[in-house]
C-alpha cells in the first residue's frame, strides 16, 4: 500500500517544526541565560571564563619567544594621542621610577632615576602599536629591554614562574594600571621606552617612561609608569576590570 | 503520481539551521567591535558615497558603546561558529554529499543559465538536480568564505602567533579589510539566498525542514 505523500509530509513537518521550535526555543534560553548572568570584571561571568580558557590555550600552546612584526625606516607613522587617563596631571617633578619586588622573605623596595634606566643597554625598534579599537600605528622606540631590566635590578625574577608570576605597571597617581604575565614582559621586543621616533617621549607619549609591549593591543602599553611591581597573584588591569581581556595578547 | 523523495539528509540540516543564528551573532558582536574604530567607506578623497556604517544602522542594533562586549561575545561564538563549519565540511567529505554540492565543470555554464532565466532574460529553463549550477558555486563559495574568515579572524586575534598568515595577507590593516568584506559578502549571500527561497516556494524550503520533497515520480512501477 503506498501511503498518500502528502498526509505524510504534512506529519514530516509538524515532526520537524515542532524538533525546530524546542531548539529555538533551547537557544534563546541560553542566549538568555548568557546575558543575564553575573558580572566579573564588566562582563558576564561565562563570558570571562572564555577569555580565560582562550587565554590559557595560547599561554600553553603557543610560543612565547615568536617576535611582532618590525617595519623599515620608512613605514614609521606619527604617533596618535587617544588617552589621557593617569597622565593628565603635569609629569611629577620629582619623578622616579618606584620598583616593589615581592618574594618569599618580605618585600622589597626601592627608587630608580631615568638615568639608570638608560644605563641598560638601547635597544631600537619599529613595530606596530594595535589600538584594541582597531586603529594601528608604527612607530618607531628607543629604550631598555624589559629583561635587561629585571636582569640587572630584580635578577631572582629572572627565571620566572610563568604559572605564579606576574609584574604590575601603573602610572605615578595610580589611575592607570596594567598586569602582565612574565612570559610577555620578559619578551626581548618588551620596552621601557624613553624614546618615539628619534625623540625623547613627550607627555601625551608617556614621559619620562613608558612601557612598549608589541604582544599585547595598546590597552597594555601603559605611559607614565611611576612603579613596576613584581607580584605573586595576577596584578588588577584598568580595562581588565572594564570588560575587556585581562590578557589582551597576540 | 506524486511521492515523497529524500532530499536533504538530517546532519546538514542541523548544521545549516545551527550555522544560521552563530553567523547572525557573529555579525552582531563584529559590529559591536567595528563601531569602535568605525573608518571603512565607499567613496573617492572627500567625497564618500557609503560610510560604514551610518549612526542609524548602529541604533537599529543598539552597538554603540559596547566594544567590550563584543569582544567577549566574538571569542566565545567563534569556537561555536568554527566547531559547526568544521564538522559540516567533514560530513559532506564523508557522507559524499560533496558530489552534489561541489561545482564541476558544467558548474558555471548552467550557473549563467540559471541567473539568465532568474532575471528573466531566457526562457530556457536549466536542468533540473538537486542542487544546479548557481547553487553549487553559491554552496561553495560561503563554506569557502567561512575558512576565509576563520582564517582573516585567526590572523587578527593573534597577529604575533599567526604573523606568517597576518603578512601573508598583505598585514594588519590589510586582514581587518578583508574580514570586514567576508561580513559584508555574507549579508549579500543572505539577501540573494532568501529570495531564491522564496521564489522557488515552499515544497522547496519544507525540504530543508524535513528532509523531503514532494516530486511527481516520471516512471515508477
Amino acid at each position: 500500500m503506498t501511503p498518500d505523500p502528502q498526509r505524510e509530509i504534512r506529519s514530516r513537518t509538524r515532526r520537524s517544526l515542532i524538533t525546530g521550535a524546542v531548539a529555538a526555543l533551547a537557544g534563546g534560553a541560553a542566549w538568555e541565560w548568557l546575558s543575564t548572568r553575573r558580572e566579573d570584571d564588566g562582563i558576564q561571568w561565562p563570558l570571562r571564563l572564555a577569555l580565560r580558557a582562550n587565554e590559557q590555550l595560547t599561554r600553553d600552546y603557543f610560543k612565547p619567544a615568536r617576535l611582532a612584526r618590525t617595519f623599515p625606516p620608512g613605514a614609521v607613522e606619527s604617533g596618535r594621542v587617544n588617552g589621557d587617563i593617569g597622565i593628565k596631571d603635569p609629569v611629577p617633578a620629582d619623578w622616579s621610577l618606584k620598583v616593589a619586588v615581592a618574594s618569599d622573605d618580605g618585600n622589597r623596595e626601592f627608587q630608580l632615576s631615568l638615568a639608570d634606566i638608560q644605563a641598560l643597554p638601547k635597544v631600537e625598534q619599529i613595530t606596530e602599536l594595535k589600538c584594541i579599537e582597531g586603529w594601528t600605528r608604527v612607530l618607531r622606540w628607543g629604550g631598555a629591554r624589559f629583561r635587561d631590566f629585571v636582569a640587572r635590578h630584580a635578577p631572582d625574577r629572572v627565571d620566572f614562574d610563568e604559572g605564579n608570576d606576574y609584574v604590575g605597571m601603573e602610572t605615578p597617581d595610580a589611575k592607570y594600571y596594567v598586569g602582565l604575565e612574565m612570559a610577555s614582559a620578559m619578551h626581548p621586543q618588551t620596552l621601557l621606552a624613553y624614546e618615539m621616533n628619534g625623540k625623547p617621549l613627550t607627555g601625551q607619549h608617556g614621559a619620562p617612561l613608558r612601557l612598549v609591549i608589541p604582544l599585547k593591543y595598546g590597552i597594555k602599553n601603559l605611559k607614565r609608569i611611576g612603579k613596576i611591581s613584581f607580584a605573586f597573584t595576577r596584578p588588577p588591569d584598568f580595562w581588565g576590570e572594564q570588560g575587556y581581556d585581562w590578557y589582551a595578547g597576540f | 503520481m506524486k511521492v515523497l523523495e529524500a532530499k536533504h539528509p538530517r546532519a546538514i540540516r542541523w548544521f545549516h539551521w545551527v550555522n544560521f543564528p552563530l553567523l547572525a551573532l557573529m555579525l552582531w558582536s563584529g559590529l559591536l567591535i567595528y563601531w569602535a574604530n568605525d573608518v571603512y567607506r565607499i567613496g573617492l578623497g572627500g567625497f564618500t558615497l557609503l560610510h560604514f556604517f551610518p549612526k542609524w544602522f548602529y541604533g537599529l542594533f543598539n552597538a554603540d558603546h559596547r566594544l567590550a562586549e563584543g569582544m567577549a561575545w566574538h571569542f566565545f561564538f567563534m569556537w561555536l561558529f568554527a566547531i559547526n563549519g568544521a564538522a559540516y565540511v567533514i560530513y559532506t567529505a564523508v557522507s559524499g554529499e560533496w558530489r552534489y554540492l561541489v561545482p564541476n565543470r558544467n558548474s558555471l555554464r548552467e550557473a549563467i543559465q540559471v541567473t539568465l532565466y532568474d532575471l528573466h532574460l531566457s526562457k530556457r529553463h536549466p536542468p533540473r538536480h538537486k542542487f544546479n549550477g548557481a547553487q553549487q558555486i553559491a554552496y561553495t563559495s560561503i563554506v569557502l568564505m567561512g575558512a576565509g574568515s576563520l582564517v582573516t579572524g585567526l590572523a587578527i586575534w593573534k597577529p604575533v602567533q599567526f604573523g606568517w598568515i597576518t603578512v601573508a595577507l598583505g598585514g594588519y590593516g590589510a586582514v581587518r579589510v578583508e574580514h570586514f568584506l567576508l561580513a559584508l559578502g555574507y549579508c549579500a549571500f543572505f539577501l540573494v539566498h532568501i529570495a531564491q527561497v522564496w521564489r522557488a516556494g515552499w515544497n522547496n524550503l519544507r525540504s530543508m525542514i524535513t528532509g523531503y520533497e514532494i516530486v511527481t515520480a516520471q516512471d515508477q512501477v
